[in-house]
Protein backbone atom coordinates (compact mmCIF):
# COMPACT_ATOMS: atom_id res chain seq x y z
CA UNK A 1 0.00 0.00 0.00
CA UNK A 2 1.60 3.21 -1.12
CA UNK A 3 1.42 6.00 1.42
CA UNK A 4 1.87 9.72 1.27
CA UNK A 5 3.98 12.03 3.41
CA UNK A 6 3.16 12.75 7.02
CA UNK A 7 0.47 15.37 7.40
CA UNK A 8 1.71 18.77 8.42
CA UNK A 9 2.45 19.74 12.01
CA UNK A 10 4.25 22.47 13.86
CA UNK A 11 7.52 21.26 15.32
CA UNK A 12 8.82 22.46 18.68
CA UNK A 13 12.31 21.57 19.85
CA UNK A 14 12.64 22.72 23.47
CA UNK A 15 15.99 22.68 25.30
CA UNK A 16 14.55 21.93 28.73
CA UNK A 17 12.13 19.35 30.02
CA UNK A 18 10.16 22.09 31.80
CA UNK A 19 9.72 23.79 28.44
CA UNK A 20 8.50 20.54 26.90
CA UNK A 21 5.99 19.96 29.70
CA UNK A 22 4.73 23.53 29.41
CA UNK A 23 4.23 23.14 25.63
CA UNK A 24 2.58 19.73 25.91
CA UNK A 25 0.30 20.99 28.68
CA UNK A 26 -0.73 23.91 26.50
CA UNK A 27 -1.41 21.76 23.40
CA UNK A 28 -3.30 19.03 25.24
CA UNK A 29 -4.80 16.46 22.88
CA UNK A 30 -3.43 18.31 19.83
CA UNK A 31 0.15 17.80 21.05
CA UNK A 32 2.47 14.84 20.68
CA UNK A 33 5.68 14.09 22.59
CA UNK A 34 8.30 12.77 20.17
CA UNK A 35 11.27 10.71 21.35
CA UNK A 36 13.11 8.56 18.77
CA UNK A 37 10.10 8.71 16.47
CA UNK A 38 10.17 5.09 15.35
CA UNK A 39 6.62 4.51 16.59
CA UNK A 40 5.34 8.05 16.06
CA UNK A 41 6.25 8.36 12.38
CA UNK A 42 4.34 5.18 11.49
CA UNK A 43 1.21 6.73 12.94
CA UNK A 44 1.85 10.04 11.17
CA UNK A 45 2.66 8.49 7.78
CA UNK A 46 -0.40 6.29 7.93
CA UNK A 47 -2.41 9.42 8.81
CA UNK A 48 -4.08 7.57 11.65
CA UNK A 49 -2.80 10.07 14.21
CA UNK A 50 -2.47 13.66 13.12
CA UNK A 51 -1.23 15.88 15.93
CA UNK A 52 -1.06 19.60 15.18
CA UNK A 53 1.94 20.18 17.42
CA UNK A 54 4.88 17.83 17.80
CA UNK A 55 7.29 18.43 20.67
CA UNK A 56 10.65 16.85 19.89
CA UNK A 57 12.31 15.84 23.18
CA UNK A 58 15.55 14.84 21.40
CA UNK A 59 17.36 18.11 22.13
CA UNK A 60 16.93 17.97 25.92
CA UNK A 61 20.34 17.03 27.30
CA UNK A 62 19.07 16.38 30.85
CA UNK A 63 16.93 13.49 29.58
CA UNK A 64 19.95 11.56 28.34
CA UNK A 65 22.56 9.40 29.95
CA UNK A 66 23.09 6.68 32.54
CA UNK A 67 24.08 7.82 36.04
CA UNK A 68 24.92 5.88 39.17
CA UNK A 69 23.04 7.37 42.12
CA UNK A 70 24.22 7.85 45.74
CA UNK A 71 21.73 5.24 47.00
CA UNK A 72 23.54 2.56 45.01
CA UNK A 73 21.06 2.44 42.16
CA UNK A 74 21.22 3.67 38.59
CA UNK A 75 19.17 6.36 36.88
CA UNK A 76 18.61 6.21 33.13
CA UNK A 77 17.41 9.30 31.29
CA UNK A 78 14.28 8.52 29.30
CA UNK A 79 15.85 9.72 26.03
CA UNK A 80 18.86 7.40 26.38
CA UNK A 81 19.05 5.24 23.28
CA UNK A 82 18.64 1.48 23.40
CA UNK A 83 22.13 1.13 21.87
CA UNK A 84 23.63 3.11 24.76
CA UNK A 85 21.84 0.86 27.25
CA UNK A 86 22.86 -2.29 25.41
CA UNK A 87 26.52 -1.20 25.48
CA UNK A 88 26.67 0.48 28.88
CA UNK A 89 29.23 -1.19 31.14
CA UNK A 90 27.17 -0.23 34.19
CA UNK A 91 23.98 -1.79 32.85
CA UNK A 92 25.76 -4.85 31.48
CA UNK A 93 27.60 -5.33 34.75
CA UNK A 94 24.80 -4.67 37.24
CA UNK A 95 21.46 -5.02 35.45
CA UNK A 96 22.28 -7.35 32.58
CA UNK A 97 18.63 -8.30 32.03
CA UNK A 98 17.96 -4.77 30.78
CA UNK A 99 20.98 -4.76 28.44
CA UNK A 100 19.88 -8.14 27.07
CA UNK A 101 16.33 -6.89 26.55
CA UNK A 102 17.51 -3.68 24.84
CA UNK A 103 19.70 -5.73 22.50
CA UNK A 104 16.69 -7.71 21.32
CA UNK A 105 14.62 -4.68 20.30
CA UNK A 106 13.91 -4.25 16.58
CA UNK A 107 17.05 -3.63 14.47
CA UNK A 108 20.45 -1.96 15.04
CA UNK A 109 19.38 1.29 13.36
CA UNK A 110 16.17 1.43 15.39
CA UNK A 111 18.14 0.84 18.60
CA UNK A 112 20.50 3.66 17.55
CA UNK A 113 17.66 6.19 17.50
CA UNK A 114 15.05 4.45 19.64
CA UNK A 115 14.97 5.43 23.31
CA UNK A 116 14.11 3.56 26.49
CA UNK A 117 11.34 6.07 27.19
CA UNK A 118 9.90 5.60 23.71
CA UNK A 119 10.19 1.85 23.98
CA UNK A 120 8.11 1.65 27.14
CA UNK A 121 5.60 4.22 25.88
CA UNK A 122 5.05 2.74 22.43
CA UNK A 123 1.48 2.04 21.46
CA UNK A 124 -0.19 -1.35 20.91
CA UNK A 125 0.78 -3.27 17.79
CA UNK A 126 -2.65 -4.81 17.11
CA UNK A 127 -2.81 -4.52 13.35
CA UNK A 128 -6.50 -3.64 13.29
CA UNK A 129 -5.83 -0.73 15.62
CA UNK A 130 -2.75 0.27 13.60
CA UNK A 131 -4.77 0.13 10.40
CA UNK A 132 -6.91 2.95 11.69
CA UNK A 133 -10.25 1.20 12.17
CA UNK A 134 -12.65 2.48 14.83
CA UNK A 135 -11.88 -0.20 17.39
CA UNK A 136 -12.38 0.22 21.15
CA UNK A 137 -8.82 1.43 21.61
CA UNK A 138 -9.34 4.05 18.90
CA UNK A 139 -12.51 5.28 20.58
CA UNK A 140 -15.01 3.08 18.73
CA UNK A 141 -17.17 0.22 19.95
CA UNK A 142 -15.86 -2.90 18.19
CA UNK A 143 -12.90 -5.23 18.55
CA UNK A 144 -11.83 -6.57 15.18
CA UNK A 145 -9.21 -8.95 16.57
CA UNK A 146 -11.46 -10.92 18.92
CA UNK A 147 -13.95 -12.25 16.37
CA UNK A 148 -14.26 -15.77 14.88
CA UNK A 149 -12.22 -14.71 11.84
CA UNK A 150 -10.08 -12.09 13.59
CA UNK A 151 -6.35 -12.68 13.26
CA UNK A 152 -5.20 -12.68 16.86
CA UNK A 153 -2.07 -14.83 16.83
CA UNK A 154 -0.11 -12.01 18.51
CA UNK A 155 -2.79 -11.09 21.04
CA UNK A 156 -3.35 -11.67 24.73
CA UNK A 157 -3.79 -14.63 27.06
CA UNK A 158 -4.90 -12.56 30.05
CA UNK A 159 -6.65 -9.32 30.85
CA UNK A 160 -8.91 -9.04 27.81
CA UNK A 161 -11.45 -6.29 28.34
CA UNK A 162 -13.02 -5.41 24.97
CA UNK A 163 -9.41 -4.89 23.68
CA UNK A 164 -7.09 -7.93 23.35
CA UNK A 165 -3.86 -6.10 22.42
CA UNK A 166 -0.63 -6.87 24.29
CA UNK A 167 2.28 -4.89 25.66
CA UNK A 168 4.79 -4.91 22.77
CA UNK A 169 7.88 -3.78 24.64
CA UNK A 170 10.99 -5.88 25.28
CA UNK A 171 12.44 -3.55 27.89
CA UNK A 172 9.22 -3.16 29.92
CA UNK A 173 9.28 -6.71 31.39
CA UNK A 174 12.94 -6.22 32.31
CA UNK A 175 12.12 -2.94 34.09
CA UNK A 176 9.26 -4.54 36.03
CA UNK A 177 11.52 -7.48 36.95
CA UNK A 178 14.10 -4.99 38.25
CA UNK A 179 11.40 -3.20 40.27
CA UNK A 180 12.25 0.06 38.50
CA UNK A 181 10.67 3.41 39.30
CA UNK A 182 9.47 5.74 36.56
CA UNK A 183 9.94 9.48 37.11
CA UNK A 184 7.20 11.53 35.47
CA UNK A 185 7.09 15.31 35.08
CA UNK A 186 3.70 16.81 34.32
CA UNK A 187 1.81 20.08 34.58
CA UNK A 188 1.15 19.23 38.26
CA UNK A 189 4.81 18.63 39.08
CA UNK A 190 6.99 15.57 39.41
CA UNK A 191 5.79 12.15 40.57
CA UNK A 192 7.26 8.68 40.79
CA UNK A 193 5.44 5.54 39.72
CA UNK A 194 6.56 1.93 40.12
CA UNK A 195 7.14 0.30 36.73
CA UNK A 196 4.57 -2.30 37.70
CA UNK A 197 1.91 0.39 38.06
CA UNK A 198 3.14 2.52 35.15
CA UNK A 199 1.52 0.21 32.59
CA UNK A 200 -2.26 0.04 32.56
CA UNK A 201 -4.73 -2.33 30.96
CA UNK A 202 -7.95 -1.67 29.04
CA UNK A 203 -9.95 -2.10 32.25
CA UNK A 204 -8.38 1.11 33.55
CA UNK A 205 -8.19 3.12 30.32
CA UNK A 206 -8.70 1.45 26.98
CA UNK A 207 -7.10 4.30 25.02
CA UNK A 208 -3.78 4.49 26.87
CA UNK A 209 -1.15 1.90 27.75
CA UNK A 210 0.59 3.84 30.51
CA UNK A 211 -0.40 6.23 33.27
CA UNK A 212 0.98 9.17 31.26
CA UNK A 213 -1.66 11.76 30.44
CA UNK A 214 -1.56 14.73 28.08
CA UNK A 215 1.29 16.98 29.16
CA UNK A 216 3.18 14.28 31.07
CA UNK A 217 6.75 13.39 30.13
CA UNK A 218 8.61 10.33 31.40
CA UNK A 219 11.95 11.87 32.36
CA UNK A 220 13.95 9.04 33.94
CA UNK A 221 13.89 5.43 35.04
CA UNK A 222 15.47 4.48 38.36
CA UNK A 223 16.85 1.00 38.93
CA UNK A 224 17.07 0.11 42.63
CA UNK A 225 20.26 -1.10 44.29
CA UNK A 226 18.32 -4.09 45.57
CA UNK A 227 18.56 -6.04 42.32
CA UNK A 228 22.01 -4.86 41.26
CA UNK A 229 24.18 -7.81 40.30
CA UNK A 230 21.45 -10.41 40.82
CA UNK A 231 21.05 -13.49 38.62
CA UNK A 232 19.16 -12.57 35.47
CA UNK A 233 17.40 -14.18 32.56
CA UNK A 234 15.90 -12.66 29.42
CA UNK A 235 14.53 -14.47 26.43
CA UNK A 236 12.40 -13.26 23.56
CA UNK A 237 10.72 -15.37 20.93
CA UNK A 238 9.64 -13.60 17.75
CA UNK A 239 8.96 -14.65 14.18
CA UNK A 240 12.23 -13.06 13.02
CA UNK A 241 15.24 -12.18 15.12
CA UNK A 242 15.31 -8.64 13.74
CA UNK A 243 12.48 -6.09 13.76
CA UNK A 244 9.72 -8.32 15.04
CA UNK A 245 7.87 -7.69 18.26
CA UNK A 246 7.82 -10.50 20.82
CA UNK A 247 5.35 -13.34 20.59
CA UNK A 248 6.34 -13.91 24.21
CA UNK A 249 9.29 -12.60 26.19
CA UNK A 250 10.35 -13.35 29.75
CA UNK A 251 12.56 -11.34 32.11
CA UNK A 252 13.64 -12.61 35.52
CA UNK A 253 15.77 -11.34 38.40
CA UNK A 254 16.72 -13.87 41.05
CA UNK A 255 18.83 -14.10 44.21
CA UNK A 256 20.16 -17.47 45.23
CA UNK A 257 22.23 -18.86 48.11
CA UNK A 258 24.09 -22.09 48.64
CA UNK A 259 26.77 -23.90 46.71
CA UNK A 260 26.56 -24.37 42.96
CA UNK A 261 24.41 -27.39 42.24
CA UNK A 262 22.39 -27.13 45.43
CA UNK A 263 21.22 -23.52 45.30
CA UNK A 264 18.12 -22.15 46.94
CA UNK A 265 16.10 -19.31 45.46
CA UNK A 266 15.86 -16.59 48.09
CA UNK A 267 14.12 -13.90 46.09
CA UNK A 268 12.72 -13.62 42.59
CA UNK A 269 10.79 -11.33 40.30
CA UNK A 270 9.70 -12.75 36.96
CA UNK A 271 7.69 -10.97 34.27
CA UNK A 272 6.32 -11.96 30.86
CA UNK A 273 5.65 -9.59 27.95
CA UNK A 274 3.25 -9.87 25.00
CA UNK A 275 0.74 -12.03 26.92
CA UNK A 276 -1.33 -9.21 28.42
CA UNK A 277 -1.85 -5.49 27.83
CA UNK A 278 0.68 -4.84 30.60
CA UNK A 279 3.93 -6.67 31.36
CA UNK A 280 2.55 -9.60 33.37
CA UNK A 281 4.28 -10.16 36.68
CA UNK A 282 4.11 -13.89 37.33
CA UNK A 283 3.48 -13.72 41.08
CA UNK A 284 2.30 -17.34 41.20
CA UNK A 285 5.64 -18.47 39.79
CA UNK A 286 7.46 -16.30 42.31
CA UNK A 287 5.54 -17.95 45.15
CA UNK A 288 6.15 -21.44 43.78
CA UNK A 289 9.89 -20.85 43.42
CA UNK A 290 10.76 -18.71 46.44
CA UNK A 291 12.56 -20.67 49.13
CA UNK A 292 12.82 -23.75 46.92
CA UNK A 293 15.87 -25.59 45.64
CA UNK A 294 16.82 -24.36 42.17
CA UNK A 295 16.26 -27.70 40.47
CA UNK A 296 14.80 -28.92 37.20
CA UNK A 297 11.74 -30.02 39.16
CA UNK A 298 11.15 -26.54 40.57
CA UNK A 299 11.66 -25.05 37.12
CA UNK A 300 9.15 -27.43 35.60
CA UNK A 301 6.61 -26.65 38.31
CA UNK A 302 7.21 -22.94 37.77
CA UNK A 303 6.52 -23.30 34.05
CA UNK A 304 3.26 -25.12 34.72
CA UNK A 305 2.11 -22.54 37.24
CA UNK A 306 2.95 -19.67 34.88
CA UNK A 307 0.18 -20.53 32.46
CA UNK A 308 -2.61 -21.19 34.95
CA UNK A 309 -5.72 -19.25 34.01
CA UNK A 310 -4.52 -18.38 30.52
CA UNK A 311 -7.47 -17.74 28.21
CA UNK A 312 -6.36 -18.11 24.61
CA UNK A 313 -8.11 -16.56 21.62
CA UNK A 314 -8.69 -18.44 18.36
CA UNK A 315 -5.14 -18.31 17.01
CA UNK A 316 -2.80 -17.84 19.96
CA UNK A 317 -2.99 -21.15 21.82
CA UNK A 318 0.67 -21.68 20.96
CA UNK A 319 1.61 -18.93 23.40
CA UNK A 320 0.69 -21.16 26.35
CA UNK A 321 3.38 -23.85 25.88
CA UNK A 322 5.74 -21.11 24.69
CA UNK A 323 5.34 -19.16 27.93
CA UNK A 324 5.54 -22.35 29.97
CA UNK A 325 8.85 -23.31 28.35
CA UNK A 326 10.34 -19.83 28.64
CA UNK A 327 9.52 -19.68 32.35
CA UNK A 328 10.93 -23.17 32.92
CA UNK A 329 14.15 -22.14 31.21
CA UNK A 330 14.30 -18.86 33.13
CA UNK A 331 14.16 -20.66 36.48
CA UNK A 332 16.54 -23.39 35.36
CA UNK A 333 19.14 -21.18 33.64
CA UNK A 334 19.09 -17.87 35.53
CA UNK B 1 -9.69 12.44 28.96
CA UNK B 2 -12.47 10.36 27.48
CA UNK B 3 -13.22 12.61 24.53
CA UNK B 4 -9.93 14.24 23.73
CA UNK B 5 -7.73 11.46 22.37
CA UNK B 6 -6.15 11.84 19.01
CA UNK B 7 -7.98 8.82 17.67
CA UNK B 8 -11.44 10.05 18.56
CA UNK B 9 -10.97 13.52 17.13
CA UNK B 10 -9.97 12.39 13.65
CA UNK B 11 -11.82 14.63 11.22
CA UNK B 12 -12.82 11.63 9.11
CA UNK B 13 -12.54 7.87 9.44
CA UNK B 14 -9.44 6.33 8.04
CA UNK B 15 -11.05 4.81 4.97
CA UNK B 16 -12.14 8.22 3.76
CA UNK B 17 -8.54 9.32 3.77
CA UNK B 18 -7.84 6.79 1.05
CA UNK B 19 -10.26 8.65 -1.18
CA UNK B 20 -8.76 12.05 -0.54
CA UNK B 21 -5.25 10.72 -0.92
CA UNK B 22 -6.13 9.09 -4.22
CA UNK B 23 -7.26 12.48 -5.47
CA UNK B 24 -4.11 14.25 -4.43
CA UNK B 25 -2.01 11.49 -5.92
CA UNK B 26 -3.86 11.81 -9.20
CA UNK B 27 -3.23 15.54 -9.20
CA UNK B 28 0.38 14.90 -8.46
CA UNK B 29 0.70 12.50 -11.37
CA UNK B 30 -0.85 15.07 -13.69
CA UNK B 31 1.62 17.58 -12.34
CA UNK B 32 4.68 15.51 -13.08
CA UNK B 33 3.43 14.65 -16.57
CA UNK B 34 3.11 18.31 -17.43
CA UNK B 35 6.44 19.20 -15.92
CA UNK B 36 8.07 16.30 -17.70
CA UNK B 37 9.59 14.96 -14.49
CA UNK B 38 8.08 11.51 -14.45
CA UNK B 39 8.87 9.19 -11.60
CA UNK B 40 8.52 5.45 -11.96
CA UNK B 41 7.26 3.04 -9.34
CA UNK B 42 4.55 3.65 -6.81
CA UNK B 43 7.09 3.92 -4.02
CA UNK B 44 8.50 7.01 -5.66
CA UNK B 45 5.27 8.94 -5.77
CA UNK B 46 6.52 11.13 -2.98
CA UNK B 47 6.58 14.82 -3.41
CA UNK B 48 8.03 17.51 -1.23
CA UNK B 49 5.13 19.67 -2.34
CA UNK B 50 2.91 17.21 -0.49
CA UNK B 51 3.70 18.77 2.83
CA UNK B 52 2.92 22.35 1.90
CA UNK B 53 -0.26 21.34 0.11
CA UNK B 54 -1.65 20.42 3.49
CA UNK B 55 -1.64 24.10 4.32
CA UNK B 56 -5.18 23.88 5.68
CA UNK B 57 -3.86 22.42 8.90
CA UNK B 58 -1.42 23.87 11.39
CA UNK B 59 2.29 24.05 10.75
CA UNK B 60 4.03 23.26 7.50
CA UNK B 61 6.25 26.34 7.49
CA UNK B 62 9.54 25.59 5.78
CA UNK B 63 12.67 26.89 7.43
CA UNK B 64 16.10 27.44 5.95
CA UNK B 65 18.63 25.11 7.57
CA UNK B 66 22.27 24.53 6.87
CA UNK B 67 22.92 20.82 6.84
CA UNK B 68 26.34 19.24 7.08
CA UNK B 69 26.08 16.58 4.36
CA UNK B 70 29.17 14.68 3.27
CA UNK B 71 31.39 17.40 4.69
CA UNK B 72 29.67 20.20 2.78
CA UNK B 73 27.47 22.84 4.39
CA UNK B 74 24.27 22.74 2.34
CA UNK B 75 21.59 25.41 2.83
CA UNK B 76 18.15 23.92 2.28
CA UNK B 77 14.50 24.76 3.02
CA UNK B 78 13.00 22.04 5.21
CA UNK B 79 9.40 21.48 6.31
CA UNK B 80 8.79 20.42 9.95
CA UNK B 81 7.35 17.05 8.90
CA UNK B 82 10.11 16.29 6.41
CA UNK B 83 12.25 13.20 6.86
CA UNK B 84 15.96 13.19 6.20
CA UNK B 85 15.43 10.73 3.33
CA UNK B 86 13.09 13.24 1.67
CA UNK B 87 15.52 16.11 2.13
CA UNK B 88 18.47 14.14 0.80
CA UNK B 89 16.68 12.74 -2.23
CA UNK B 90 14.30 15.46 -3.28
CA UNK B 91 15.91 18.68 -2.05
CA UNK B 92 19.60 17.89 -2.33
CA UNK B 93 19.46 15.43 -5.23
CA UNK B 94 21.36 12.75 -3.34
CA UNK B 95 19.38 9.85 -4.75
CA UNK B 96 21.93 7.23 -3.74
CA UNK B 97 19.96 6.94 -0.51
CA UNK B 98 17.00 4.71 -1.38
CA UNK B 99 13.47 4.68 0.00
CA UNK B 100 12.22 1.12 0.29
CA UNK B 101 9.45 0.87 2.87
CA UNK B 102 9.55 4.42 4.35
CA UNK B 103 8.69 2.74 7.67
CA UNK B 104 12.04 1.79 9.22
CA UNK B 105 11.48 -1.83 8.23
CA UNK B 106 13.96 -2.39 5.38
CA UNK B 107 17.15 -0.35 5.82
CA UNK B 108 17.48 0.90 2.21
CA UNK B 109 17.55 4.50 3.48
CA UNK B 110 20.41 3.95 5.97
CA UNK B 111 22.79 6.92 6.32
CA UNK B 112 25.31 7.88 8.97
CA UNK B 113 24.42 10.59 11.49
CA UNK B 114 27.58 11.52 13.39
CA UNK B 115 28.92 8.15 12.26
CA UNK B 116 25.93 6.17 13.59
CA UNK B 117 23.82 4.12 11.16
CA UNK B 118 20.32 5.59 11.06
CA UNK B 119 17.17 5.11 9.03
CA UNK B 120 16.83 8.44 7.21
CA UNK B 121 13.13 7.69 6.55
CA UNK B 122 12.55 7.71 10.31
CA UNK B 123 14.55 10.82 11.17
CA UNK B 124 13.19 14.35 11.01
CA UNK B 125 15.63 16.58 9.14
CA UNK B 126 15.11 19.31 11.74
CA UNK B 127 16.40 16.97 14.45
CA UNK B 128 19.80 16.49 12.74
CA UNK B 129 20.56 20.05 11.78
CA UNK B 130 23.68 20.26 13.93
CA UNK B 131 24.92 16.76 13.07
CA UNK B 132 27.28 15.42 10.40
CA UNK B 133 25.39 13.38 7.82
CA UNK B 134 27.15 10.93 5.52
CA UNK B 135 25.41 9.33 2.56
CA UNK B 136 26.65 6.78 0.06
CA UNK B 137 27.76 9.71 -2.14
CA UNK B 138 30.11 10.86 0.62
CA UNK B 139 32.15 7.68 0.85
CA UNK B 140 34.45 8.22 -2.11
CA UNK B 141 38.03 9.26 -1.51
CA UNK B 142 39.68 12.57 -2.36
CA UNK B 143 40.39 11.46 -5.93
CA UNK B 144 37.05 9.83 -6.51
CA UNK B 145 38.23 6.33 -5.65
CA UNK B 146 35.70 3.97 -4.15
CA UNK B 147 35.55 3.30 -0.41
CA UNK B 148 37.03 -0.07 0.46
CA UNK B 149 33.57 -1.45 1.26
CA UNK B 150 32.28 -0.32 -2.13
CA UNK B 151 35.28 -1.85 -3.90
CA UNK B 152 34.87 -5.09 -1.96
CA UNK B 153 31.19 -5.21 -2.99
CA UNK B 154 32.33 -5.20 -6.63
CA UNK B 155 35.12 -7.72 -6.06
CA UNK B 156 32.82 -10.12 -4.22
CA UNK B 157 29.82 -9.57 -6.53
CA UNK B 158 27.97 -8.52 -3.38
CA UNK B 159 24.75 -7.04 -4.76
CA UNK B 160 22.26 -8.72 -7.05
CA UNK B 161 19.68 -6.08 -8.02
CA UNK B 162 21.52 -3.44 -6.01
CA UNK B 163 18.60 -1.53 -4.53
CA UNK B 164 19.45 -2.28 -0.91
CA UNK B 165 23.21 -1.97 -1.49
CA UNK B 166 23.73 1.68 -0.47
CA UNK B 167 22.03 0.95 2.85
CA UNK B 168 24.01 -2.25 3.36
CA UNK B 169 27.23 -0.37 2.63
CA UNK B 170 26.42 2.42 5.09
CA UNK B 171 25.73 -0.12 7.85
CA UNK B 172 29.00 -1.87 7.03
CA UNK B 173 30.96 1.39 7.06
CA UNK B 174 29.50 2.30 10.46
CA UNK B 175 30.60 -1.09 11.77
CA UNK B 176 34.14 -0.96 10.33
CA UNK B 177 34.70 2.58 11.64
CA UNK B 178 33.99 1.27 15.11
CA UNK B 179 35.34 -2.26 14.81
CA UNK B 180 37.86 -2.58 11.95
CA UNK B 181 38.36 -6.30 12.46
CA UNK B 182 34.91 -7.83 12.99
CA UNK B 183 34.00 -11.49 13.05
CA UNK B 184 31.52 -12.77 10.51
CA UNK B 185 28.87 -12.90 13.23
CA UNK B 186 29.53 -9.29 14.20
CA UNK B 187 29.05 -8.28 10.56
CA UNK B 188 25.86 -10.32 10.39
CA UNK B 189 24.59 -8.52 13.47
CA UNK B 190 25.56 -5.08 12.12
CA UNK B 191 23.78 -5.71 8.81
CA UNK B 192 20.71 -7.26 10.44
CA UNK B 193 18.77 -4.00 10.04
CA UNK B 194 19.04 -4.14 6.24
CA UNK B 195 16.76 -6.38 4.20
CA UNK B 196 17.79 -7.82 0.83
CA UNK B 197 14.94 -9.26 -1.22
CA UNK B 198 17.40 -10.94 -3.60
CA UNK B 199 18.74 -12.82 -0.59
CA UNK B 200 22.34 -11.84 -1.32
CA UNK B 201 23.16 -11.74 2.38
CA UNK B 202 26.09 -14.11 2.22
CA UNK B 203 27.64 -12.15 -0.65
CA UNK B 204 27.33 -8.98 1.40
CA UNK B 205 29.01 -10.69 4.32
CA UNK B 206 31.83 -11.86 2.04
CA UNK B 207 32.31 -8.32 0.79
CA UNK B 208 32.41 -6.76 4.24
CA UNK B 209 34.87 -9.40 5.47
CA UNK B 210 37.06 -8.66 2.45
CA UNK B 211 36.85 -4.92 3.09
CA UNK B 212 37.95 -5.58 6.67
CA UNK B 213 41.00 -7.41 5.34
CA UNK B 214 39.57 -10.68 6.56
CA UNK B 215 39.13 -12.21 3.14
CA UNK B 216 41.16 -15.23 4.13
CA UNK B 217 38.56 -15.96 6.82
CA UNK B 218 35.75 -16.27 4.28
CA UNK B 219 35.96 -20.02 4.40
CA UNK B 220 34.78 -19.94 7.99
CA UNK B 221 31.27 -19.21 6.76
Amino acid sequence: MSKDMMSAFELYQPDTVEGAVELLGRFGADGWALAGGNDSFDWFKDRVKRPKYVVDLGGIASLKGIRETPDGGVEIGALTTLTEIERSEVIKGRYKVLADAARRVASPQIRNSGTIGGNVNQDARCWYYRYGVDCYRAGGNTCYADTPEGQNREHCLWGADRCVAVSPSDTAPALVALDATMVVLGPGGQREVKAEEFFIGPNIDIERMTVLEDGDVLTAIKLPAEWSGARFYFEKVADRNTWDFPLVNVAAAMKVSGAAGSETVDAIRIVAGAVQCVPRRLTVVEEVVRGQAKTAETASLAGQSAVRGATPLNFNHFKIPLLQNLVTRAIRDA
Amino acid sequence: MADNTNGRNLPEPRFDTFVSKATSRRNFIKGVIFSGAAASGAAYLFTIGGCSRESGSAGGVERLLTLNVNGQMRPVDVAPNETLAMTLRYRLGLTGTKLGCDRGECGACTVLVDGVASYSCSTLTHSVRSRAITTIEGLEGANGELHKVQQAMIDELGPQCGFCTPGQIMSAVALLNENPNPTRDEVRHALSGNLCRCGAYDHYLNAVMRAAGNGERLSQA
